[in-house]
């Protein structure tokens, strides 16, 4: 057949596994994007959101009379404005009767319980005036007893953020499985540890924002500035508005500044900005600033745990135990129960226990609430388990290598039930080749190489050291994602999703899997996401679910677009429809071009235009897995830690977009050095945030970033999609912790067991 | 002032920031706001070619001055300058928020220092965050685009 000679083939050259040129570039590179403060409506006002000074008082009233006579206010909120006095914020999963008293309000209503939680909202004609006018508010607070820490959360008398609960303790979760005291029982060797992981957050460099407007005639409302999970916010807002009818919400994207877990959730403001909307008649603005940023946006990470490990002389685990407190600050936001509950139910990581216990509490504080951060849970367990596999490695005098290898869950008892549940969903590790993707790494990144590195003398006072830590991943699910395929008779096609864009290149990658499993060219498929007026569901994007769920969602509508179309063309052209070749002029018949159908003669019955949907449905996760490998270099007089070499592998079934794939692993990783090192939200005694600007929370910088290896594999396709893949945002993060940890304990002698690894801390541990 | 070339007037108060100004009076949301504080970079313009944090300073202090920004960078509407089409085709930019100050930080950079090593791009890039990147490919499209200015 020589007639293809001439034609490129589209999903050779762009479609899965290859890596286009992104869809989404080309307006960003040139300063074309509209990110939320970028976006304008006519009439528009602006909104400043007051938050207390305080990190737990009680003010029993508020007056607005100064604020409401001050020029440019149109309006102030407080509790007494709102429905039913505020209705709590709802979770999104793991609701419970325990973690609902801790729910959060729209605004404080007598009391505050963190400093920037908001107690009222003043509407103006800008910003500037706004604020002003915030000053005038007459609010006498007088200042209740603060509690911070876990442990203190928990202690006999702490103070209580809720009196009426009697308790601090908003959720609980124990899970079993094994005979875990017969396995202490027999064990040569019990390890017994504590390690604290320290408060810090996602901080996308674009903060929050909405716009939102009110149509009177309608009696609708369209909300700008939605991120990950449009529809799930729509269906929120109009509950806590009281409106049964959600159609009248409208939620859009425009463009996303980075997400990574915590942009998007449903806040206070997401309810405040457009009830404002519509109190007022007028559009209405708000952007957090930096300072507002870092106290207000979920935090995440904070957690001690308690652990127990038994082993076998041999390295043979036996058993794992852990109790540990999980601090989710104030209040119980929309993810306040998923950290804890992945970490307690991901602990066991890529090993073989016979028997495990893991048991949660996790506490309210006078700290901002917590949520999701990029590999939420995991990031946290991971350092906690690769640590003390260490510290019994160097107890029992094995190598750190050769003691994972030994545990590891063999190859061939995939899907391996891990027995716990993740919000209903068990835990079922999909597919997997662990030893496989150790036996790839080592030699990728030369570990025998390092090792000796690792031996040689170092200049006076440094130190090397070699880490490893090993991680299972997960991904999905959230059920179902929608797509809709449309193709117009001019081969312009456009692509629908359920699935969110947070700037990790979404369109690009729907934009492939459609071009393999449609077969027209890359430059013809647009991506449209992001509005929930467009698109009549979503589940948007989390948890690495976007491409899992809403690609396989895409792949399958584009299957059926195709083969609606080239059996319609076989009938029309009387050849087999698998002889047949699409283009975005028409149907040909393979080594006829002569034989062929126009797009517009085919679609002149369906003006113009074919459609299809598809739905994909999945509840079970899917498991990828990966290794990180640090060799760092510890100087002990000044605490630098400087990183020699860093290498990821992970394995993610199937990569869709290689240079995507790295990216979000390089990505991730930079996210994860920043929580190893250096990112720390503190507070002084009375809950003050000490770390309110950039110049106290410190993200990486590219000096702090060093190059990353990477090894991307798929020897484990997943087989609950029909793509094979299972998400690749968050195995950058997840083992960070982990290995810096361990390299940096290597080097020194001495057992890391808390985060961030900050010079202070390395003095110290170089001391002991 | 002189905005990408094309005059741009407005009686502004003392205390507006030139960011604002460039954002709201010129209307070119291009550059942005990450801190308003000085410290992550992606507010950086150009003021009479050099870098500078227009979240740092006031309108008013660039009167009668050249400011650059990212708007102004592309030859065409239909091209993208040497700079951004590296960064293109680099993969060097996830969510965009932090590019438009990184374009401008390094294109004045390659000016002083046409031909860096990665090492010398590195520690030029330190004055900007970027959260999505991890920084590598950036670096990698800034000596892709040194490469393709110097031949
Ligand atoms: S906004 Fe100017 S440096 Fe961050
Ligand atoms: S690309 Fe998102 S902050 Fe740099």
């Amino acid at each position: 057949m020589k007639t293809t000679a001439d034609r490129i083939d589209p999903v050779a050259i762009n479609g899965i596994g290859t890596s286009p040129l992104r869809k989404e570039d080309w307006p960003l590179v040139r300063g074309e994007g509209t990110f939320i403060a970028d976006f304008k409506r006519p009439g528009l006002v602006h909104a400043f959101v007051v938050r207390s000074p305080l990190a737990h008082a009680q003010f029993p009233s508020i007056d607005c009379t100064a604020t409401l006579a001050a020029p440019g206010v149109l309006d102030v909120i407080t509790a007494n404005e709102l429905p039913d006095r505020g209705r709590p914020i709802p979770t999104r999963q793991f609701a419970d009767e325990g973690s609902n008293r801790f729910l959060q309000r729209p605004l404080a209503d007598g009391v505050v319980r963190y400093s920037g939680e908001p107690v009222a909202v003043v509407i103006a004609d800008s910003r500037y005036r706004a604020e002003d006018a915030a000053e005038l508010l007459d609010i006498d607070y007088e200042r209740l007893d603060v509690v911070l820490d876990p442990d203190d959360a928990v202690a006999a008398n702490a103070p209580l953020l809720r009196p009426d609960a009697g308790t601090n303790v908003a959720g609980h979760l124990l899970v079993e499985m094994g005979a875990i005291d017969e396995a202490f029982a027999e064990a040569d060797l019990v390890i017994k540890e504590t390690f604290r992981i320290q408060r810090h957050a996602a901080v996308p460099l674009e903060t929050r924002g909405l716009l939102a407007e009110y149509d009177a005639e309608t009696e609708s409302i369209t909300v700008w500035g939605a991120a990950k999970i449009p529809h799930v916010n729509r269906t929120i807002l109009a509950r806590l508005l009281g409106w049964s009818d959600e159609s009248r919400v409208r939620l859009v994207e425009l463009h996303v500044g980075g997400g990574f877990g915590a942009r998007g959730e449903f806040y206070p403001e997401d309810f405040l900005i457009p009830f404002a909307a519509i109190r007022t008649g007028r559009p209405v603005a708000w952007v957090e600033d930096r300072e507002e940023n870092l106290r207000a946006t979920n935090h995440s990470r904070e957690q001690v745990h308690r652990v127990e490990m038994a082993l076998k002389k041999d390295g043979t685990f036996l058993a794992l135990k852990d109790s540990f407190i999980n601090n989710t600050g104030a209040y119980v936001r929309t993810h306040g129960m998923t950290v804890p509950a992945l970490s307690v139910s991901m602990l066991p990581g890529p090993y073989k226990w016979p028997a495990y216990r893991g048991e949660f509490r996790s506490v309210v504080t006078n700290k901002t609430p917590g949520g999701t951060y990029r590999s939420p849970g995991r990031f946290e367990i991971n350092f906690v388990r690769e640590r003390l596999i260490d510290i019994a490695a160097h107890r029992l005098g094995l190598d750190p290598v050769d003691i994972r290898r030994r545990n590891l869950i063999d190859r061939t008892s995939f899907p391996h039930d891990l027995g716990t549940l993740y919000d209903g969903h068990p835990v079922i590790y999909d597919s997997g080749d662990y030893e496989l993707l150790l036996d790839k790494a080592l030699p990728a990144f030369d570990y025998e190489g390092l090792e000796r590195w690792r031996s040689e003398p170092a200049a006076g006072g440094i130190r090397r050291g070699l880490g490893i830590g090993f991680f299972v991943e997960k991904a999905g699910p959230a059920e179902r994602e929608y797509a809709r395929v449309e193709l117009n008779d001019k081969g312009d096609v456009m692509v629908y999703t359920g699935a969110a864009s947070v700037g990790q290149g979404v369109e690009t990658v729907l934009a492939q899997i459609c071009v393999s499993h449609l077969g027209l060219p890359y430059e013809r498929v647009r991506v449209i996401h992001g509005d929930t007026a467009l698109i009549p569901e979503g589940m948007g994007a989390f948890g690495s679910r976007a491409t899992m769920l809403g690609g396989a969602a895409v792949m399958r509508a584009s299957k059926q677009l195709r083969k609606r179309l080239l059996d319609a063309a076989a009938e029309e052209l009387e050849a087999a429809p698998a002889d047949l070749m699409l283009s975005p002029e028409g149907v040909s018949v393979v080594g006829a071009p002569a034989r062929s159908v126009s797009l517009k003669t085919l679609l002149s019955t369906s003006a113009g235009v074919i459609i299809e949907e598809h739905r994909f449905v999945c509840d079970l996760l899917g498991f990828p897995y990966g290794i990180h490998v640090a060799a760092v270099e510890v100087d002990t007089a000044s605490g630098a830690i400087r990183i020699h070499r860093y290498a990821v592998a992970y394995d993610i079934g199937r990569c869709v977009n290689p240079v995507l794939v790295a990216g979000q692993i390089s990505g991730g990783f930079a996210q994860g050095i920043g929580g190893a090192l250096l990112e720390e939200f503190s507070f002084d005694a009375n809950g003050q945030p000490m770390s309110a600007s950039f110049m106290d929370y410190l993200l990486p910088t590219s000096e702090e970033v060093p190059d990353l290896e990477v090894l991307i594999t798929e020897d484990a396709p997943s087989p609950l999609n029909p793509l094979g893949v299972k998400g690749a945002g968050e195995g950058g993060t997840a083992g960070v912790g982990a290995a810096i940890a361990n390299a940096v304990s290597d080097a020194l002698g001495s057992e890391v067991t808390r985060l961030p690894l900050s010079p202070q801390r390395v003095v110290e541990l170089a001391g002991e | 002032m002189k905005i990408n070339g094309r005059a741009v007037e407005g009686e502004v108060e003392p205390r507006l920031l030139l960011a604002d100004f460039i954002r709201d009076n010129a209307g070119l949301t291009g550059t942005h706001l990450g801190c308003e504080h000085g410290v992550c970079g992606a507010c950086t313009v150009q003021l009479d070619g050099h870098p500078v944090r227009s979240c740092l300073i006031f309108a008013v202090q660039a009167h009668g001055h050249q400011v650059a920004t990212v708007e102004g960078m592309a030859p065409s509407d239909s091209s993208l300058n040497t700079l951004q089409q590296a960064f293109h085709e680099c993969h060097a930019l996830q969510c965009g928020f932090c590019t438009p100050g990184i374009l401008m930080t390094m294109d004045a950079f390659l000016r002083e220092e046409p031909d860096p090593t990665p090492e010398r791009i590195r520690s030029a890039l330190g004055g900007n965050l970027c959260r999505c990147t991890g920084y590598q490919n950036i670096i990698t499209a800034v000596r892709l685009a040194a490469d393709r200015l110097n031949c």
